[in-house]
């Protein structure tokens, strides 16, 4: 009898892994256009489960506590994915079954093998860069040759203080920040000695008094309703802002910059997690997001740069002629990207990161 | 007789009655709780699932010693939540005392009031009030509208915005056990005072304050503790300069991905809160034994 009931549980525990009817997806929050969903599910018959997150930490904290139950996540490339293919948190892709493949644009696959050799693991989604969105006419007022498409902007303290009547917000992330106060010091970017990012500490909190907040998602609606003038965020973000600004009943103009100094280039990337219960749905649906019309319908809603060749003829020209979205090969010689810390500098790191922020 | 020799005086299913709520608290309290000092006593493994290596390696407990950083964020967490209590208090103990005071029939209505926003998502409450506290926000809107202030600065990002949310969310854990004691007061014994010569407010201070004090003691503990620990309010409402323990255990977790030292703040802020709590306790048992 108990063991009639053992079995039965078991049964019910592992039932989803033998009906191969679903999979599912956790992604970031408005990050692949949702009626394509739809059309995967007409298209397979495998029901999608569909849940967001909104930081990559999160995600991570998923992951390591063991059998988070999803079976396509959506990394960053550095630091995540590759701390994570670290910890052997995903499974090896089965290539024959991805047919789509060779949709992928080579630069940008090369650029991934140096986090996952050989491409083992991830697919890339969408990238990025990260830089200055700013309020045109309210920098103008206050600052008329502002050197918006420098650093010198949001780190030089009689630069930024000027705009600190209209607001100015700052990613909250030690990644992403510090790589660029390094990059301002004309220092290695990627540099994890603890002397080097003492010194881009010392940058961040002489200007820490002009920031009004440290947030990684807020200075969206700030920049479109008009409640900051200036930030330093994703560009995608800062081109959802300008939209919205565009759209208002009080119409702003918002713009973005890539730093000429260089900008972090990041990649968001597809894999399927090591307990995965369902393995051959998530291949079928990262096979499907490497479909063209995908990525290219994704790209419209979140203003990234997909990693697929034939999606880029599919976009609309505002899409794929924005330098801001698609920088021109001069531009992207420019861009830099930044590989993982171990556990004591990551600790060094948020350390200096709190102190700054907290003005300690 | 104490607590043991009762639980052995009970018949077999009451005694059973008794352990239910034992074992819930065994199986979803004690259990949690000493997994989370077992993580605490490991180390940090970033490249195993889940990242910790059990033993017993006090270095997490070290390092909340040796960096400042965590005394300095407790003693930020005690501060607002102290302060947020007071006012609490302060606003609390009015409206309890009206309402214990209201026509009988009201009463229901009133605490019905009291009650009304827990029926709105938490989440939903905090984000309506950065919709009133943000620079173009309503709040700023109509000062500016009136024309009484020209530049009215923003209370989001600033601590104050921390205390509105902490105060407003927590009111009605203070309003209602305040409530439940001073509706079992005794009013004849106000009527008594006065008849004594008493003045209306040493009448409170001597009758009124010291019969509601459980009530007080009560609002207060459920208050203080969750906003010690409070996390969403700071980190919606407030800005990035306040330091709070419940933002450091985050940074902790998600950020450093250092299980062992996230667990280790936990087991000292309970230890910290649970520390006094009981000394309190046991000070009032004392003073109840002595006046019995």
């Amino acid at each position: 009898m108990r063991l009639g009931l053992l079995a039965c549980l078991l049964a019910l525990a592992a039932g989803p892994a033998f009906a191969q009817k679903q999979v599912n997806v956790y992604n970031w929050s408005d990050y692949i256009a949702e009626d394509q969903l739809k059309a995967f599910t007409q298209q397979t018959g495998i029901k999608v489960n569909y849940t967001t997150y909104d930081s990559n930490e999160i995600l991570d904290a998923k992951l390591r506590a063991g059998r988070s139950g999803y079976d396509v996540v959506v990394p960053t490339a550095s630091p995540f994915l590759v701390r994570q293919l670290a910890a052997k948190l995903y499974q090896p892709l089965d290539k024959a079954k991805l047919k789509n493949l060779g949709n992928l644009d080579p630069k940008i696959m090369a650029a991934l093998a140096k986090y996952d050799p050989g491409n083992a693991h991830a697919i890339p989604w969408m990238w990025g860069t990260i830089g200055i969105g700013y309020n045109v006419p309210e920098i103008r007022k206050r600052m008329i040759n502002a050197p918006v498409d420098s650093l010198a902007m949001i780190f030089d303290p009689a630069i930024v203080s000027r705009f600190v009547d209209c607001g100015v917000m700052i990613l909250d992330s030690p990644t992403d920040v510090f790589p660029a106060a390094l990059k301002y010091l004309m220092l290695d970017p990627d540099s994890k000695n603890p002397e080097d990012l003492e010194k881009a500490a010392a940058v961040i909190k002489a200007i820490r008094p002009f920031i009004r907040k440290f947030h990684s998602s807020e200075y969206i609606n700030a920049l479109a309703g008009g409640d900051i003038c200036l930030a330093f965020g994703f560009s995608g973000d800062v081109l959802q802002a300008r939209e919205r600004a565009a759209a208002a009943a009080e119409p702003r103009d918002i713009a973005y910059a890539i730093p000429n100094q260089g900008a972090m280039l990041w990649i968001d990337t597809a894999a399927i997690p090591k307990d995965a219960l369902n393995p051959d749905a998530a291949l079928r649906f990262l096979d499907f997001m490497m479909e063209p019309k995908v990525a290219a319908a994704s790209s419209t809603l979140t203003r990234y740069a997909n990693a697929n060749v034939p999606a880029t003829a599919l976009l609309d020209k505002s899409i794929s002629g924005n330098p801001w979205i698609y920088p021109p090969e001069g531009n992207r010689a420019r861009l830099y990207t930044i590989s993982a810390a171990d556990a004591e500098q990551v600790r060094i790191r948020t350390r200096l990161w709190t102190a700054i922020k907290t003005g300690r | 007789m104490s607590s043991r020799s009762v639980f052995l005086a009970r018949s077999q299913p009451m005694r059973l009655v008794i352990a239910l709520p034992f074992l819930w608290l065994g199986v979803f309290f004690l259990l949690p709780l000493g997994l989370v000092l077992g993580i605490a006593l490991g180390t940090n493994s970033p490249d195993s699932v889940p990242p910790v290596e059990l033993g017993v390696d006090l270095a997490s407990f070290r390092l909340l010693f040796t960096d400042d950083l965590y005394l300095a964020a407790w003693l930020s967490s005690l501060r607002i939540a102290a302060i947020s209590t007071a006012v609490t208090l302060l606003l609390g103990y009015p409206m309890a005392y009206a309402i214990a005071r209201a026509a009988p029939r009201r009463r229901p209505l009133l605490l019905m009031l009291v009650m009304l926003p827990f029926w709105t998502s938490f989440l939903i409450r905090i984000y309506a009030w950065m919709g009133l506290l943000s620079e173009n926000g309503i709040l700023n809107q109509v000062l500016r509208g009136s024309g009484l202030v020209a530049d009215p600065g923003t209370i989001l990002g600033t601590e104050w915005a921390i205390y509105l949310g902490i105060v407003y969310a927590y009111l009605p854990f203070m309003v209602l056990p305040l409530y439940a004691a001073l509706e079992k007061l005794d009013w004849s014994l106000l009527e008594a005072a006065s008849d004594l010569g008493a003045r209306p407010s040493t009448a409170f201070l001597t009758v009124t304050l010291p019969l509601s004090l459980p009530g007080i003691v009560a609002g207060c503990l459920l208050v203080f503790i969750p906003a010690v620990g409070e996390f969403v309010i700071p980190d919606l409402l407030g800005g990035t300069q306040t330091l709070m323990i419940g933002k450091v255990l985050w940074d902790e977790f998600f950020t450093n991905s250092d299980w062992p030292l996230a667990s280790a703040v936990a087991i000292c802020l309970l230890v910290l809160l649970v520390g006094p709590i009981l000394l309190f306790q046991r000070q009032q048992q004392r003073s109840l034994e002595r006046r019995s």
